[in-house]
């Protein structure tokens, strides 16, 4: 069968279950729609915050990223990783404890202040609504390239299925469909990596086999001008802060730490990080293995091959513009090397071999969906690679959606707007909520601003410097008071912004980095002025009420999270 | 429950945190980044120590530490009493 046909069955099933979970979920009442009723096991909500969190970025784009970046690509590794260590110890168990549903509702509250919460329900929406262009984009991408329909029609098709379960189901029907979502997507991220590791190396376990093919890919990095594959050429400080900066914001992204107010008790909080740290680690510790595989297939094959005899592969994705070649020397071959390397030593290998420049480029979004076609692999794994891409795409679209339409339907209109709205009118709030936003994700998905990827930066940046270090001291600083934490967030959201806008958007000169910090890694500078600007002013104004300091200490021992929810 | 009980349990609490938080710093900040350059002298199955932490090794170690966190929180939960019920 050829890979069209098997792609279009994989789709259907995995559509035809997430629909059918939709169903059998659906959300009654608003504590059902904002947080699965508060009744979700931990190791299914562990799988659930693994598939939210994966996202088209995860599954497509990072493993291709970091085969080009080499040891560069760590930041991204260890950023969209270790957050959860932070989280798991700093913020889930407590925010559980305080039992609402929403984080401007802990901002608002314990902050006891109108004003705190608007601003964390504007970051909360300019967050989610960059990081879901993305995934709407992605949808498009993976339509296109293996349906052969046009990118708008799919990210249509993404958009109706979107629509059914997070409309019918709210946080309920998206919890159970994303453990689906994460069997699916894993499924079809490992096998690939199997096939190809124990094709290069002859271990089937991708993390043990890679280790072998380094010393080789190395030298051919090497030989091409390339910094060696296991060392950096970003500057240390930089590295730092990036990781810093994924780190902290994956803590502080408002999708995420809802996840953990859907599990029964504080104890189950703490687990389920753990659990959804261990099903996302299994492919980020894959990730790098293909990233090793899929470079080292590459420069082996490509470079100085003749151009008529590309391999099919290579066709095809130029035909779909993203591998693009240019023969600047005349010679029919494909000359790919870093032609950015200007030392004396590889001056002499270009004029030997009478190089012209860089003659190909290749869109790194494409490495792990071309991936199985590199390695040869059979047409129903390339057909699962896709179903892959489509579930992790709309599973974190949908974990979106919620937070869009719960910050509209709970946090301002609930809490801010019309504190007596009854229940049934608020859960038709969020279901209008949640279709609108699913519409304006959809026409970004089809008008894509060319800014996208530059804007995730941002969204990171942002989620680093503003709910993170309210939380954190909201729970660790009982002295911390409303001025405070209104004049950190201000400050780290202000400095952080202008930095990004500056070097992403207006084009100022790298040369005025601050202290050599690119503006993906600036949120770890904004996160510290936010804290010390918190601390400093918490300190120089009354502190907060007795009632407040009661709710901290309230949040800090476990005991009574059950009836939390009740209040 | 008295309030010099509450103290001690957070006390206790913030302890394990500072343990377990320097080693998530060191594994991924300390080996993989800092330190990555002088670890890539020492190999492991063909693995560079420095790169190996930057890019699996880090991770693995953040699980585990999640997982102890887990186990000392509830054992700290049932000495102090705080433990929600069954």
């Amino acid at each position: 069968m050829s890979v069209q046909t098997w792609t279009f069955i994989l789709v259907g099933i995995s559509f035809a279950i997430y629909i059918g979970i939709a169903i059998w979920s659906r959300a009654g009442s608003t504590k059902e729609f904002y947080v699965a009723g508060g009744g979700v096991p931990p190791i299914l909500n562990g799988m659930a915050t693994a598939a939210d969190w994966m996202s088209a970025a995860s599954f497509i784009s990072m493993a291709g990223i970091i085969s080009f970046a080499g040891y560069d690509g760590s930041v991204y590794l260890m950023g969209w990783t270790g957050g959860y260590v932070l989280l798991a110890l700093l913020l889930a168990p407590y925010l559980r404890k305080f039992g609402k549903f929403t984080v401007p509702d802990f901002i608002g509250t314990r902050y006891y202040s109108q004003t705190a919460r608007i601003v964390a329900v504007i970051c909360a929406l300019f967050v989610s609504f960059t990081y879901i262009s993305g995934q709407m984009r992605g949808v498009g991408i993976v339509f296109a390239r293996f349906l052969e329909v046009p990118i708008n029609t799919g990210v249509l098709i993404g958009m109706s299925i979107v629509f059914i379960y997070a409309v019918l189901g709210g946080m309920k029907g998206i919890t159970y469909t994303q453990v689906a979502q994460y069997c699916v997507l894993i499924f079809a991220f490992m096998v690939p990596a199997i096939f190809i590791s124990f094709q290069m190396t002859g271990n089937p376990v991708p993390q043990f086999g890679f280790g072998e093919v380094l010393d080789k890919l190395d030298g051919l990095s090497e030989e091409l001008g390339f910094a060696a594959y296991t060392s950096g050429s970003k500057p240390l400080i930089d590295i730092f802060c990036i990781t810093a900066a994924l780190m902290i914001g994956t803590a502080g992204l408002p999708h995420v730490i809802v996840r953990f107010f859907t599990v029964p008790k504080v104890r189950d909080a703490r687990s389920s990080a753990g659990w959804a740290l261990l099903f996302i680690a299994i492919l980020y510790t894959t990730a790098p293995a293909i990233g090793v595989f899929v470079r080292t297939n590459l420069l082996e094959t490509v470079p100085n091959m003749p151009y008529s005899e590309a391999p099919k592969w290579f066709k095809k994705w130029e035909t779909a513009d993203l591998i693009h070649f240019e023969d600047k020397n005349g010679d029919g071959r494909i000359q790919y090397y870093n032609d950015k390397n200007k030392s004396e030593a590889f001056a002499a290998t270009v004029a030997a071999n009478n190089l012209k420049g860089n003659e190909l480029d290749i869109d790194k979004d494409i490495m792990v969906l071309a991936n199985p076609e590199i390695a040869g692999l059979p047409n129903w794994v390339i057909a699962l690679v896709a179903a892959g891409g489509l579930a992790a795409a709309l599973s974190t679209a949908a974990g979106l959606l919620l937070v869009i339409s719960s910050s509209i339907s709970h946090d301002l209109l609930k809490n801010a707007i019309k504190p007596d709205i009854s229940e049934k009118s608020e859960l038709l709030a969020a279901r209008i909520a949640a279709a609108v936003a699913v519409g304006l994700a959809g026409l970004i998905g089809i008008y894509p601003p060319d800014f996208v990827a530059a804007i995730v930066a941002f969204a990171f940046g942002l989620a680093a410097s503003s709910f993170f270090p309210a939380i954190i001291l909201g729970i660790f600083d009982k002295r911390t008071n409303s001025a405070g934490a209104i004049s950190g967030m201000v400050v780290g959201l202000a400095f952080t912004a202008i930095y990004i806008i500056g070097f992403k958007f207006m084009d100022w000169d790298p040369k005025y980095y601050l202290f050599n910090i690119s503006p993906e890694g600036i949120g770890t500078i904004g996160m510290l002025l936010n804290m010390a600007v918190t601390v400093a002013v918490s300190r120089m104004t009354p502190a907060p009420p007795e009632r407040i300091q009661h709710l901290v200490e309230d949040i800090r021992i476990p005991k009574g999270a059950g009836a939390a929810l009740e209040k | 429950m008295s309030n010099k009980n509450l103290r001690n349990y957070w006390k206790e609490n913030l302890r394990y945190l500072a343990i377990l938080l320097s080693i998530w710093f060191l594994v991924s900040y300390g080996f993989g980044i800092l330190l990555h350059d002088a670890l890539d002298n020492i190999r492991i199955g063909g693995f560079k120590l420095g790169f190996w932490f930057a890019q699996n090794g880090s991770i693995y170690v953040f699980v585990i530490l999640i997982f102890v966190y887990v186990r000392l929180m509830n054992r700290l939960d049932e000495k102090y009493g705080v433990h929600e019920g069954k």
